[in-house]
């Protein structure tokens, strides 16, 4: 009873109890697959618990929280190579490789996330075009099976269990070791250049125009009305080149990088958010997001400047604790992808209809993506589109409405969606999104990596079983 | 472990609350069952009396179309069961958020009656096997920063009368502990209920009555309880009139009290 926590996700819109377990080394996870088969439990992964849904949460079950393997194993300077244990967050990565004048191919938004859960997801960041996804850097791994098996993987050997556990959200092993590309660079800085844009088409057409940079991404206003949808600023950001920063060794170096802890000198960030929960709400924001296109579209527009690679890739982590601001219901992100072809169509039905139904969306982010080779890939020649959704007692039921709506537009426009971001998907919408072939193989390598079933995660009963373990 | 007995679990956007019911086999605690079933709670049903649950547990699955109670046979004496059968019912009920004790005993007795046996049962089942149950989930709950404590108590707790000593003894008893509990777990952000209902129409009220009066049904007293969970009360009275009805009898002195023969 002593290890039962109430665990949360990243947007405090759920909690479930789990027995936690926080192994340091690679024979205490064995130990802990050996005493949950043996009381008839199952096991769940959490690293940061980042994700948006219900991916590290194991209700009434074993969680195996990673934090705890947290060694950086190997690094070698000259080529860029890093092995570290899967409890390795970005930001430690970041800040051990950066001065060496290396940086991580691909981060999410945030630095919080290990390393292991950013590779069950595989996660992408605002270079997805051009540098796909964080496991499209992983060289090997090694791996435990829930079946006791300890195995090494890389895009040669193991192949089929490489491109299954990269993306298969913590179901089919436990990461113990990685071996990862960093990317080389010549300043701490990067060329970051934003402009406006007036609607969803224009944001659309922009982003796609602009793909070949380093980075690109868009904010879109979801809240004004039908002909404004989608207005927003797009940013492009491109490393530079090497001797464009005079000196890169002061530009790395952390004290440039790291995010102040006040605004404007004055307000302490960490009590921002108490500030933001009042104005938290649809009149609120949509003042908010049309002074902030506003001010982009005069003061801000086609502005280029330096901003430090944290300050422009974590953005999450500008406003600590951001998401407490959405009260104590929390938030919810639906990211969905889909083809170039469609996806204007059918985000402008999207858009609409969470206008429609007074649901808006306070933050919408739009990317550029090309597909993968994993088994379980989100990604696809196209856009995606990030909404975040306050949650509250109330809305609950009217939201999962919402977004099972707009499940069906997303699959109908032969879209795909994100596990890591998902709290809506249920079965029959999982093999309409993965099709049945992908299905079929992630069911065989699950059966002969884990007989037992042992691996189990709430995420994994509510969109691969019938609910049930 | 039987697949089928599990209950989904929770998602971020459809979330059921959960409760034990200790004692539901008849009476308030079957009342509160279904109660609670209204609500969008899901339940796991608890007492020796196994049909009587299993036909209730039927009844509330089949209205609502799906499963949403769960039978557990136990009798609250066997204490050593407690640990083992909480762990169960948390992973197949998927979560607990309230656990209600309902389970009680009382026995006809007669004015210058001393019955061991009969005491000892009662203060088991009143006090011994509420402090197992509350203990393990104020435990759960402290832990969890989260939960509900809700136990049925009574009017009898509130003064010892010429009735039947060891019953007001174990209410009282179960009266004080729930307060205990409610001074540990509160800066913990857990509410503890105390439920003391006057007469309820019950199988033990058929047992021992004799002089009743204002009886109120199992439903409604399942509904003064609802509504006292509901808004995090700490002391409920059923009916409410009992609580100035209790000021009172608190209030008289013993060299009268004890001449009463009520």
């Amino acid at each position: 009873m002593e290890r039962v926590v109430r665990l949360e996700n990243f947007g405090h819109s759920f909690a479930a109890p789990g027995f936690v377990y926080r192994p340091t080394h690679p024979e205490q996870v064995e130990e802990i697959f050996a005493a949950a088969g043996q009381n008839g439990l199952h096991v769940g992964l959490r690293g940061a618990g980042r994700s948006y849904g219900d991916a590290a949460t194991n209700t009434g079950e074993i969680v195996m929280d990673m934090q705890r393997m947290n060694r950086i194993l190997d690094w070698d300077p000259d080529t860029g190579v890093i092995q570290v244990e899967p409890g390795v967050t970005i930001g430690q990565l970041w800040e051990y490789i950066i001065e060496d004048g290396w940086w991580p191919p691909v981060v999410p938004g945030t630095m919080a996330p290990t390393i292991g859960g950013c590779l069950a997801s595989n996660v992408h960041g605002k270079n997805n075009w051009k540098a796909g996804t964080i496991g499209e850097h992983v060289l090997s791994f090694s791996a435990l099976l829930p079946s006791g098996q300890q195995v090494t993987c890389s895009p040669t050997k193991n192949k089929e269990l490489f491109y299954a556990m990269i993306g298969g959200m913590g179901i089919l092993g436990v990461f113990v070791s990685i071996r990862m590309q960093m990317k080389r660079i010549y300043s701490g800085d990067l060329e970051v250049y934003a402009w406006a844009e007036p609607d969803l088409e224009r944001s659309l057409a922009a982003l796609d125009e602009a793909k070949d940079s380093d980075y690109v991404v868009g904010w879109v206003d979801a809240t004004p009305r039908r002909s404004r949808l989608g207005r927003g600023q797009m940013h492009t950001a491109r490393y530079l080149e090497e001797g464009e920063d005079a000196s890169p060794l002061r530009s790395f170096r952390p004290q440039h990088q790291i995010l102040p802890d006040t605004i404007l000198g004055l307000v302490p960030k960490a009590v921002t958010w108490r500030f933001m929960r009042p104005v938290m709400n649809n009149l609120g924001v949509w003042a908010g997001n049309t002074g902030k296109y506003l001010m982009n579209r005069t003061l801000g527009n086609h502005k280029r400047y330096l901003q430090s690679l944290v300050a422009f890739n974590f953005l999450l982590d500008y406003v600590p604790d951001w998401e407490r601001a959405y009260g104590p219901g929390g938030l919810i992100q639906y990211q969905s992808f889909l083809p170039k072809e469609t996806a204007h169509d059918a985000y402008a039905g999207m858009l609409q209809l969470c206008k429609r139904r007074r649901l808006p969306s306070y933050l919408g982010v739009i990317k550029r993506h090309r597909p993968d080779d994993f088994l379980i890939s989100h990604s696809l020649d196209g856009f995606s589109l990030a909404l975040d959704f306050p949650v509250s007692k109330r809305s609950r039921t009217r939201l999962l409405q919402l977004l099972t709506d707009l499940n069906q537009i997303v699959l109908q426009a032969g879209g795909r969606f994100y596990f890591a971001k998902d709290s809506s998907l249920n079965p029959t919408e999982v093999s309409q999104y993965l099709g049945q072939k992908t299905i079929a193989a992630f069911r065989r390598i699950k059966e002969r990596v884990d007989p037992e079933g042992l691996l189990q995660s709430d995420l994994y009963r509510r969109c691969f079983t019938d609910g049930v373990g | 472990m039987e697949k089928d007995r599990e209950l989904p679990a929770n998602t971020p956007l459809s979330v059921h609350k959960r409760a034990v019911i200790v004692g539901a086999s008849s009476g308030i605690g079957a009342a509160l069952a279904r109660r609670l079933i209204d609500e969008g709670y899901f339940v796991a049903l608890l007492a020796r009396r196994v049909n009587e649950m299993e036909r209730l547990a039927d009844e509330i699955n089949s209205q609502a179309g799906e499963k949403k109670a769960l039978v557990y046979q136990h009798d609250v004496n066997d204490h050593e069961a407690i640990p083992g059968l909480f762990q169960t019912i948390l992973r197949e009920l998927k979560g607990i958020d309230t656990l209600v004790y309902v389970s009680g005993a009382q026995y006809p007795t007669a004015f210058s009656e001393y019955n061991f046996d009969q005491d000892a049962e009662t203060i088991e089942v009143n006090l011994l096997g509420a402090v197992a149950w509350l203990g393990r989930a104020a435990s759960f709950f402290e832990h969890l920063g989260d939960g509900q404590i809700v136990a049925v108590s009574s009017v009898a707790g509130d003064r010892g009368r010429v009735g039947n000593p060891a019953y007001h003894a174990s209410k009282a008893g179960l009266s004080t502990y729930l307060e205990s509990l409610r001074n540990r777990l509160t800066r913990s952000g857990i509410n503890v209920l105390t439920v003391k209902p006057g007469f309820v129409d019950t199988e033990t009220l058929r047992r021992n009555a004799k002089s009743t009066f204002g009886v109120i049904s199992p439903d409604k007293a399942a509904a003064g309880i609802w509504r006292a969970m509901r808004r995090r009360r700490q002391v409920v009275y059923l009916p409410g009139w009992w609580r100035w009805m209790m000021l009172v009898i608190r209030h008289i002195p013993s060299f009268i009290f004890r001449r009463l023969s009520f």
